[in-house]
């Protein structure tokens, strides 16, 4: 299946703004990451574990444990700094 | 009625905001605000100026539901928060979080609730220019306890 990416800040300015990748169904967010991690020099660094990062699923903050859903936009971003 | 959260590049006016707040609601005896600023130092370094990014559409909805659990947890008659986004320079006003209540204790408390809950778990990344170049900052550990305070267990700066 087809999910939207999206990422913010730190990451955005490493990898763009978004992009579409092939996942297989019932991939969760952690094997998303590792999926990525495992695409090219620049996703390994910017999403490399270790690093503080949070994700969201259809822009709710979800644990790297939920299973994605299809169609879903999914998100990548560093702690959040507002206020 | 004004809406609740407004998510803007331009200033607001703090007088405003109150005046929406206690307009046509006799029941209204507090109003309690806060207001975040861009200092001009951070982490050590002068600040010359920032920029803020936010990730649109999920800003409103997360700060929608903050609010929605300030009024779950605290007798208040109503919120209001607005938050900068795009280029700032030191003194700038950054966010407003203002709470009407009945009275003055639950108007301070879901004030800094909804402040807290802001700081850990509403979108927005700030990169400041500093003497020594640009920097993302850092997310503060500081900030995830003061969230905590208020059973808010996840943990923005966590690995």
């Amino acid at each position: 299946m087809k999910v939207n990416i999206r990422y913010f800040a730190s990451i955005r300015e490493a990898l763009g703004a978004n992009e579409q990748i092939d996942t297989t169904e019932g991939t969760t967010l952690a094997a998303l990451r590792d999926q990525l991690i495992a695409s090219s020099v620049a996703h390994a660094g910017a999403l490399a574990r270790g690093r503080a990062l949070r994700c969201a699923i259809n822009q709710s903050m979800c644990a790297e444990t939920t299973v994605i859903p299809e169609g879903a936009e999914i998100a990548f971003f560093p702690p959040v700094t507002g206020g | 009625m004004t809406a609740r959260v407004q998510i803007q590049t331009q200033d607001f006016n703090l007088s405003t905001e109150v005046e929406a707040l206690r307009a046509n609601d006799p029941s209204v005896g507090a109003i309690a605000s806060f207001i975040g600023l861009v200092r001009d130092r951070n982490d050590g370094l002068g600040v010359s100026a920032m920029e803020l990014e936010h990730y649109p559409g999920m800003t409103e909805r997360a700060i929608e539901a903050m609010i929605d659990e300030a009024h779950r947890r605290f007798d208040i008659r109503g919120a209001r928060v607005i938050h900068r986004v795009g280029p700032l320079l030191p003194m700038d006003q950054i966010v407003l979080v203002a709470v009407s209540s009945s009275h003055r204790g639950t108007a301070f408390q879901a004030c800094e609730f909804i402040m807290d809950y802001l700081k850990t778990q509403a979108p927005f990344w700030k990169k400041e220019q500093t003497s020594e170049g640009a920097r993302w900052v850092d997310a503060r550990v500081s900030d995830d306890a003061a969230a905590a305070r208020w059973g808010l267990t996840q943990i923005n700066t966590a690995a």
